[in-house]
């Protein structure tokens, strides 16, 4: 018996541990190894010279392309401003999906799966045609960009552009991760005590005071965890700068993009993604942190 | 109440109109997507003259299938094992990729099939890239049902003289069959679905779906790529409705864990 067990045990875990380990994990140390190495002269990578009695100091591994890349503001900036997007778009996210987690979970509970299942449905649609459904809205023929321009001309103003420019970029970027901040959100506030409204309410508690002080303090938890499921995708996000951005919109994403499959500069750009992942393993840890309650009210 | 109530219809508003507005130019008789001109089904009937797009869906519908096979299986053994023995590294392997930004694990793929196997890039190479996001994805759904049933049932098979493998396919099997439908359905979604992975990891012969897609918004946005938007909403939209009839905690639960 404690035999054949422990064959269930082998039987079951090493199938999918092994497809993991060469497709996932072997990868991800690749690209660690790549980071430290040199480009070839056509792409690809130089080749290291692991000769015996080989001592010439320039092979091997290095540190070179990380040295390039804090070398160069520029790409120090593009890191920032694609903290800054995603900063924005998280913070625009909470404000868009607290009101509305907030009325589905004081929604009669027949209603709150068929609430829950609209927010859900649009999300399930292709990734691309929701970006592409924002370039007929915001394009220059579009109805929208005639009547902000129309509206505009009558205050004396010069027409402005919405498509390929920052703001298409933070609409995509809302329009495509809201439902990851409505879910989560939604799943905490469902989960509060009414008696402890009912309460503030006895003890002379206003609405307001009721939302701050008790509905408020319960929710971070769920604010931290809807913004780490926004703000690591928008961080590492290429396609939506790509299509709805402009040449000056470019973000982490489109960096390494432009590595692997514009100057094939494998090195260089497996630096860059390995500084993506470490902002991620930070971001992750904290917001996880964050998400568990500190003190447990109930 | 009232605010939440206009806030709330304006953000379902917001997430409803633009794919209404594609929707509705798909059956516009205008070039532009500006304005509203007739009805025509003239995109609908130029699709399906479109070669490079029918191949391109039939690759796709190709790789969505293996992979989401592939996942399936894999998925389902992992969240089995994960649910039933203390394991450390297997979670970690098959939750990370799930959570972390897709452009990462495409190019780590990318350099490893270029690199390491000198494998040509191709339909091979984009099934292995999205099986292995499928995986954590089937393996969560699964270990999520797991986690719901009484122990006690396979306890009481095992005092019954159940063989290990006997329990399975009469008590286990039976009961996650539901989270593993669902699982596949998800998968295939997914995969049909991913643009950025499966931008890093094609090759340049077959033409697949996303990436025609991706190549006429980028460069002829004509209403075609409206109608086949509006077809692939469709498959879509039936696939998550017939999945969530089988597992009510997969839309819900798949990402946020």
């Amino acid at each position: 018996m404690q035999t054949s067990s422990r064959l269930v045990k082998w039987l079951i875990s090493t199938p999918p541990l092994l497809f993991l380990l060469i497709f996932f994990a072997a990868p991800g140390t690749i690209m660690v190894l790549t980071s430290f190495r040199l480009p070839g002269e056509f792409g690809g990578l130089a080749p290291v010279h692991i000769l015996p009695g080989d001592t010439n100091e320039e092979s091997g591994l290095t540190i070179e392309t990380y040295q390039f890349f804090f070398s160069d503001f520029i790409y120090l900036e593009i890191f920032l401003k694609s903290f800054a997007v995603a900063t924005l778009t998280t913070v625009i996210c909470i404000a868009m999906a607290y009101p509305l987690a907030l009325l589905i979970a004081h929604s009669q509970k027949k209603f709150r799966n068929l609430m829950i299942m609209l927010v859900v449905l649009p999300f399930a649609s292709n990734f691309l045609i929701r970006i592409y459904a924002w370039m007929i809205i915001l394009g220059p023929e579009s109805a929208l960009s005639h009547m902000i321009n129309h509206t505009l001309a009558v205050f004396g103003m010069a027409p402005v552009t919405l498509l390929f420019s920052p703001f298409a970029v933070l609409i995509g970027m809302i329009y495509v991760h809201l439902p990851f901040m409505i879910l989560p959100l939604y799943t905490n506030l469902e989960k509060h005590d009414p008696i402890l409204l009912d309460a503030a309410q006895d003890l002379g508690a206003n609405r307001w005071q009721r939302f701050w002080y008790v509905t408020w303090p319960q929710s971070l938890p769920g604010i931290f965890s809807g913004s780490a499921l926004v703000f690591i995708p928008v961080l590492g996000m290429f396609a939506i700068p790509d299509i709805l951005g402009g040449t000056g919109d470019i973000m982490i994403g489109n960096l390494i993009k432009d590595q692997f499959l514009g100057m094939r500069d494998w090195p260089f750009g497996s630096t860059l993604s390995i500084m993506l992942t470490l902002a991620v393993l930070i971001i992750a840890g904290l917001f996880s942190r964050l998400a568990k309650p500190v003190t447990k009210i109930t | 109440m009232t605010v939440l109530w206009i806030v709330s219809i304006g953000v379902y508003a917001f997430l409803y109109i633009p794919l209404i507005i594609v929707v509705v130019f798909s059956f516009n008789d205008s070039k532009l997507n500006a304005e509203w001109v007739g009805f025509t089904l003239h995109w609908y009937k130029a699709l399906l003259h479109d070669h490079e797009m029918l191949l391109a869906a039939r690759n796709s519908l190709i790789i969505a299938v293996s992979a989401s096979t592939i996942a399936t299986l894999l998925g389902t053994m992992a969240g089995l094992a994960i649910h039933r023995y203390k394991l450390k590294v297997l979670p970690i392997l098959a939750f990370t990729p799930v959570a972390m930004p897709e452009i990462l694990l495409g190019v780590s793929l990318l350099l490893f099939f270029l690199q390491v196997l000198n494998l040509t890039l191709g339909m091979v190479s984009i099934i292995i890239a999205h099986t292995t996001f499928c995986i954590g994805f089937v393996a969560i759904i699964v270990r999520a049902r797991l986690q719901g049933m009484d122990e006690s049932i396979f306890e009481a098979a095992r005092d019954l003289g159940a063989t290990p493998w006997q329990t399975f396919r009469q008590i286990t099997l039976p009961l996650i069959r539901p989270a593993i439908i669902a699982g596949a359905l998800m998968s295939f979604t997914l995969s049909i679905d991913d643009f950025v992975i499966t931008f890093f990891t094609k090759g340049v012969g077959e033409p697949i779906l996303p990436i025609q897609i991706y190549t006429m918004i980028k460069v002829a946005v004509t209403p075609e790529v409206n109608a086949v938007s509006t077809l692939l909403m469709l498959l879509t939209l039936t696939l998550i409705i017939i999945a969530s009839r089988f597992d009510s905690s997969m839309l819900g639960e798949s990402k946020s864990s």
